[in-house]
């Protein structure tokens, strides 16, 4: 039964990423649609998509709850069960999983998932308060500790632990502006110096403003099917063939560690088991940098390298796009945005692309098998799902 | 339901006014919860007993906040950290009376009351912080 494809994608769909002005979540989230349409057209989606999953964070940014519904409706799929999942910045990898287990369950054929975000018309101070309803509110938020300043005290506990440095965190933001550089639809289409990274204002320290994810609009959407069909619809699908999800304490203080998430681990062991596969196996992943030091963080976590070498790792060139095992190649949450919805299955939307060679200018080659690692709140969730090259 | 069998977050806020710091300890299995919780998430059993939990413990790790929700911005740039109470207890807040430069990992810390500040609405909680000690 092992690495037995799961679902399998036969489409998949991204709007750009940015400040995309004017425009609401449904009418964003309709641009990712459009493109997954477009993409498969032996798929008839008022008839042949059964059912909606759609990752979102917040109703605070738009005053509009309900999302399934509402994105379904401009989606073209008006009367579909639609519905929304909600695990903080790991929502629509949680609506992938639960499109997975819809598909699994035999009800349904045909799946889409997605996830959507809009942000940027809110000022910063409005952000950071939105985002720290992800962590714990009667002692993280109410202490004044920020989303920035949970993943700070991360940081600091790597620092002191392993000796990371500010210079490694600085490294995975140099990395992920090049890959996201390459990426047209990414946020931040720009390269940045070591140097200027290292010196830009301090958020919560040791993070400062480049360590930090962007705040953007955006919507991503993967329509998936049951294996046996897929063919049906495309010549090139992409197999998942391993799903984890976990959950651990919403405070980051009640943790058994401050340098490790351990929802991550056991999503991954989870995904890696299902799947039949090891670490070593993988070619290319996206991992959840919402900040820098969740991508060195996130290398521990799946096994990439030994425990406290992270920084190690991100200072070898092995994670970049030339190198050994490519990591964000899509610029990641840091350089191709962070629509918090939208993360889970945008990361799920590059390995779709990667693995069937659509890449453009940012193209690994020879990639045969991805892993996708999407982050909620301080790690309180964490979904890992791994994806194979169907053809 | 009586202030006995009140193990939760109101009442432990409601011992922070008045310049306590206590958690709920399991009379079954001994775990102490901080904060407290209605049921034992080691063995489910709903009886327990306040006690006090140590005030002094040593700095896990710490950051300074410098961009911030509205209700802080005013106090920027500010230090917080999570500490790590005598018996193994955690617990995060505000790191106050210090230089940021002179805190370190490992550092004593003891925690103080603050109860200036609270609200006519919800939540109607005091806070708390830590110095050096």
């Amino acid at each position: 039964m092992k690495g037995k494809p799961l679902v399998s994608i036969i489409s998949a769909g991204l709007s750009k990423f940015g400040k995309l002005e004017g425009l609401y979540a449904r009418e964003i989230f309709a641009e990712a649609a459009k493109e997954a349409y477009d993409r498969c057209p032996n798929l008839d989606p008022k008839k042949d998509v059964k059912a909606l999953f759609v990752g979102h964070m917040g109703e605070a940014y738009e005053h509009q709850g309900h999302t399934g519904a509402t994105v379904a409706d401009w989606a073209g799929l008006l009367h579909i069960p639609a519905t929304r999942t909600e695990n903080a910045c790991a929502s629509s990898g949680a609506a992938l999983r639960a499109g997975i287990f819809a598909v699994l369950s035999g009800l349904c054929e045909v799946v889409m998932v997605g996830g959507v975000e809009k942000m940027t018309h809110r000022t910063t101070p409005e952000v950071t308060e939105f985002l720290a309803m992800a962590s714990d509110f009667p002692f993280e938020q109410w202490h004044g500790i920020t989303f920035p300043g949970l993943y700070a005290l991360m940081a600091t506990a790597h620092m002191h632990k392993y000796g990371t440095t500010e210079e490694q965190l600085a490294m995975v933001a140099v990395k992920n502006h090049h890959n996201g550089f390459l990426n047209p639809k990414a946020h931040m289409q720009r390269e940045i110096t070591l140097e200027k990274a290292l010196s830009s204002r301090v958020i919560a320290w040791p993070l400062k403003l480049y360590d930090c994810s962007l705040i953007t609009d955006g919507a991503s959407c993967l329509i998936i099917a049951k294996p046996e069909i897929a063919k049906k619809y495309t010549d090139m699908p992409v197999h998942i063939i391993g799903s984890g999800q976990a959950s651990d304490s919403i405070g980051l203080y009640e943790r058994e560690s401050l340098t490790s998430l351990i929802a991550a681990k056991i999503a991954a062991k989870q995904a890696y088991d299902m799947a039949g596969v090891k670490a070593g196996e993988i070619d290319i992943a996206e991992v959840h940098d919402c900040f820098t030091i969740a991508e060195i963080i996130a290398y521990e976590d799946l096994g990439f390298c030994k425990v406290g070498e992270g920084g190690k790792l991100i200072g070898s060139g092995e994670t970049r796009l030339e190198g050994r095992l490519p990591v964000n190649t899509s610029g990641g949450l840091k350089s191709k945005g962070h629509p918090v919805g939208a993360t889970g299955t945008a990361q799920a939307y590059e390995l779709y692309l990667q693995l069937t060679e659509q890449a453009e200018k940012r193209q690994v080659k020879d990639t045969k098998m991805g892993l996708a690692h999407n982050v909620g709140g301080s790690g309180a969730t964490a979904t890992v799902h791994i994806f194979k090259r169907g053809v | 339901m009586s202030e006995q069998t009140s193990f939760n977050i109101e009442q432990f806020y409601k011992h922070i006014n008045q310049g306590k710091l206590m958690g709920g300890k399991c009379k079954r299995c001994g775990e102490i919860h901080l904060p407290p919780r209605p049921l034992c998430a080691k063995c489910f059993s709903k009886d327990f007993e306040w006690v006090d939990v140590p005030q002094r413990g040593k700095l896990l790790s710490y950051t300074i906040i410098h961009v911030a929700p509205p209700q802080f911005q005013q106090m920027v740039p500010y230090a917080v950290g999570i500490i790590q109470l005598e018996r193994g207890l955690k617990i995060p807040g505000m790191i106050r009376d210090v230089e940021h430069e002179k805190i370190r990992i490992g550092m004593k810390l003891a925690i103080n009351f603050d109860t200036s500040a609270v609200q006519s609405q919800w939540p109607q909680w005091p806070r708390y912080y830590f110095k050096p000690c």
